[in-house]
């Protein structure tokens, strides 16, 4: 496409989350003379967002003046937190972190978040375009980001130009907002083009799974948060469930699993689906439906490895940076501040330079320094990762250490090496039967006919050294079931049911040869969550 | 032959990827936070309508909806696609078939179309009513389920899809035509196109000023389909003639 039929914005903001949405409102709100775009994958806005989510509501208030008045579709406050350690049988009532107490904060679905933010920017100017992801980097002849090449529509799954071809157009800005969340893969590119990364510790993340159910009548205590440590995962893995009981008989439940985890045998799924079998959630569960479900990872390495923020051109904010607050396990405050901050620098100095700095030094950026060591503690065991937990807590993060993270993909120790029994496990009735009936629930949409938008590097070492030494792990971290390994005529082979993908980049992070790259499919593919 | 003008009507359904669900209280389908999108056969509609458009043999595309103001979404998309323009007819009400062909008709008379083309029927209710009942409440041919459309000297040669193959007809126009899946792929919706959208007429209208008075149809209540009982395996041909028996099949 030549030049002249680029697109051209003062401000382009890639991902409709809450990062890239609250940036762009703020923007506009500041400045209304700026032109700013927004670029997100998902067909329609907040498709693809999922977070458990209890929000704090500090900036939600600041940016959608008069939310509470106008419910979101999923909107409760938070009347009771409970803090649980679970047995095979039992659940052991533990002192609620302090981090963790939610008094005047909010259960909502990212999702109807998301649609509300949009409307608001959308009001005020913004122009958001659902469907259209970025491709690829665009950079100025000094080398700077100048914006991006949005995906192709049309090809074929050889990538030939298929009879309704329509390519990509670029679109060029004076800033780039890189707010894709957790792990983009604009983000992912442009961190090692700049060597962000440079002098941090390597970036770590958890693999989250949630489901919302519709229950018979009387089982839910509106606004009733629990978080649940120890079973069904092994002492040395980091992770945990969460029951948000909503209101009209709804419930979110969900896991969450670090990406460090060892055993390369274990499904992260099939722990999610367990959880729901402890006793003391089982009967919560039986007679209900299934509304809507999907998975997606979450930043965990927080500040230790927090990226230069700033690049030629171009910034990163929200989840896309890595600003997910884990001790809270929150993040949407984190990514909504993070925009906020953003927008503020860009109208306050015009340019990217700078905003590195002022994000460590503003609210957002202490919040997370203080709890920069409390993540990486746990990498010892459950046990002493609480109690480093707990002394972080009283020092108030002024701990004259930062302790750091290591390669997820790097963690997996070949089968048979691993020590330790795992937990037991229980007869699995409750829906979804397996990953094809769980992702059912996801509402996907991907044109078959499309190029594969997973690229395995090297097919041949999946059949050959992984299979041998780690049992093919892709198999089972995804929750999706996009990979198998099927035997057929002389030999085994990797197949990928692309169509299956929930967009939630396990594999981009934790194959153990680091040879899988997600890219984004055709604009408009992938989960069409309803309030998640 | 001189342009004529083209009215594609079109609606907003659940996204055909959703597993649609009821409410709790049977009270209708559940769509909070579900994909809503533009009927499949109706991009199809629109899709003929441009390609006719860019051929020269019309001179305007015109698209309208009968839908709840949400429906602008849904409307922007017809818009960016390539439709000239689009009349909103504004309701909260559940309108069913011969409703949404009153409105179409007094649309007809007031825009004189030489085409309506709209999609075969709807992904969401399958009523499959809104083109037939036009065409017969405007006294003007019709023909339904194509899969080829030529246009020629004011008639239209049409390839319809029926139970026993293919058949083609010839229909004076004006005349309404109703589009099934093969005639052809909608494209792809561009970026500057929907910029361009924003700029085009959108005209709103209650549904009320159509003064369509008749009493509609009411639907008491919603429920899912009976769940089927699990199957049951023979060991043997009698056994399974015994239970055939006992079941008084023969």
């Amino acid at each position: 496409m030549s030049d002249s039929e680029a697109l051209r914005y003062d401000v382009l903001v890639v991902g409709a989350g809450p990062a890239g949405l609250a940036c762009a409102l703020t923007l506009k709100t500041l400045k209304p003379s700026l032109s700013v775009a927004v670029l997100e994958k998902a067909a329609s806005l907040g498709a693809q967002s999922l977070s458990g989510a209890v929000i704090e509501p500090t900036h939600v208030d600041r940016l959608l003046p008069g939310w509470r008045k106008e419910p979101l579709d999923i909107q409760v406050p938070v009347s009771a937190d409970r803090f649980l350690y679970l047995g095979y049988r039992r659940a052991l009532r533990l002192p609620t972190p302090p981090q963790m107490h939610n008094a005047g904060n909010w259960i909502i679905s990212l999702g109807a978040l998301v649609r509300r933010l949009g409307s608001a920017a959308e009001a005020l100017g913004v122009e958001i375009f659902p469907g259209f992801p970025a491709a690829e980097p665009l950079w100025d002849n000094g080398g700077a980001l100048a914006g991006v090449r949005v995906g192709d529509f049309g090809r074929t799954r050889e990538g030939a130009v298929g009879p309704n071809f329509s390519p990509g157009v670029e679109v060029r800005a004076g800033v780039t907002i890189v707010a894709e969340g957790c792990r983009g893969s604009l983000a992912k590119t442009l961190i090692r083009h700049y060597g962000l990364d440079q002098g941090k510790s390597p970036q770590t993340y958890a693999l989250g799974m949630k489901e919302l159910w519709q229950l018979p009548p009387g089982r839910t205590i509106p606004g009733s948060v629990f978080h649940t440590i120890g079973w069904p995962l092994p002492t040395d893995l980091y992770g945990g469930g969460f029951v948000y009981h909503l209101d009209r008989d709804r419930l979110a439940v969900g896991f969450v699993v670090g990406l460090d985890y060892v055993d390369p045998d274990f499904s992260p799924f099939e722990a999610f689906q367990q959880f729901k079998h402890h006793p003391m959630l089982m009967p919560l569960f039986q007679g209900g439906e299934i509304l809507s479900a999907g998975a997606r990872s979450l930043v965990e390495g927080g500040y230790p490895a927090l990226p230069t923020l700033e690049m030629p051109g171009g910034l990163l904010v929200g989840d896309a940076a890595g600003t997910l607050n884990v001790p809270k396990i929150k993040g949407v405050h984190m990514a909504l501040g993070s925009g906020i901050q953003a927008a503020e620098h860009l109208v306050r100095t015009g340019s990217p330079t700078g905003f590195d700095q002022s994000f460590r030094r503003s609210d957002v950026g202490r919040e997370l320094w203080r709890v920069r060591n409390i993540r990486p503690g746990f990498r010892a065991g459950l046990w002493a990762g609480l109690a480093n937990a707990a002394f972080e807590t009283v020092m108030g993060g002024r701990t004259p250490w930062t302790l750091s993270n290591a390669e997820d993909w790097k963690s997996l120790r070949p089968r048979g090496a691993v020590r330790g029994k795992n937990p037991r496990t229980r007869t699995r009735t409750l829906p979804p039967r397996d990953r094809l009936a769980f992702v059912d629930s996801a509402a996907l949409h991907h044109e078959e006919n499309q190029p594969v938008h997973l690229r395995v590097a090297d097919p041949a070492l999946c059949v050959s050294e992984c299979s041998t030494r780690f049992g093919n792990p892709c198999t089972r971290f995804c929750p999706a079931g996009v990979y198998e390994i099927v035997t057929d005529g002389g030999g085994s082979r990797l197949q990928i049911n692309a169509a299956n993908c929930v967009h939630c980049k396990a594999c981009d992070i934790k194959d153990p040869f680091e040879q899988i790259t997600w890219v984004p499919p055709e604009g408009g593919s992938g989960p069409n969550y309803a309030n998640l | 032959m001189n342009p004529i003008k083209i009215l594609v009507a079109a609606k907003r359904v659940v996204d055909y990827n959703v597993r649609v669900r009821l409410k709790p209280d049977h009270s209708g389908i559940a769509t909070d936070g579900v994909k809503m999108s533009v009927n499949p056969f109706d991009e199809i509609a629109l899709e003929e309508a441009l390609r006719i458009r860019e051929r020269g043999e019309a001179s305007q595309v015109v698209v309208a909806t009968v839908g709840p103001h949400e429906a602008e979404a849904q409307i922007r998309s017809l818009l960016a696609m390539g439709a000239d323009r689009a009349i909103h007819i504004e309701t909260t009400r559940e309108t069913g078939p011969l409703e949404v062909a009153h409105v179409l008709l007094q649309l007809v008379r007031e825009i004189e179309p030489g085409l309506v083309i709209l999609g075969k029927q709807a992904i969401d209710d399958d009523c499959g009513q809104v083109g037939p009942m036009l065409a017969a409440l405007w006294g003007r041919p019709q023909a339904t389920f194509v899969s080829k459309l030529t246009l020629a000297g004011g008639c239209a040669q049409a390839v319809r899809e029926v139970d026993h193959g293919l058949e083609t007809v010839e229909v004076d126009l004006p005349a309404v035509i109703t589009t099934d899946l093969r005639l052809n792929t909608p494209r792809f919706i561009k970026m500057p196109d929907i910029m361009k959208a924003r700029q085009k007429p959108l005209e709103k209208r209650p549904f009320e000023t159509f003064g369509i008075d008749f009493p509609s149809l009411v639907v008491e209540s919603y429920l899912p389909p009976p769940e089927r009982e699990a199957g049951l395996r023979v060991e043997s041909v009698s056994e399974l003639v015994t239970q055939l028996r006992d079941r008084g099949v023969l």
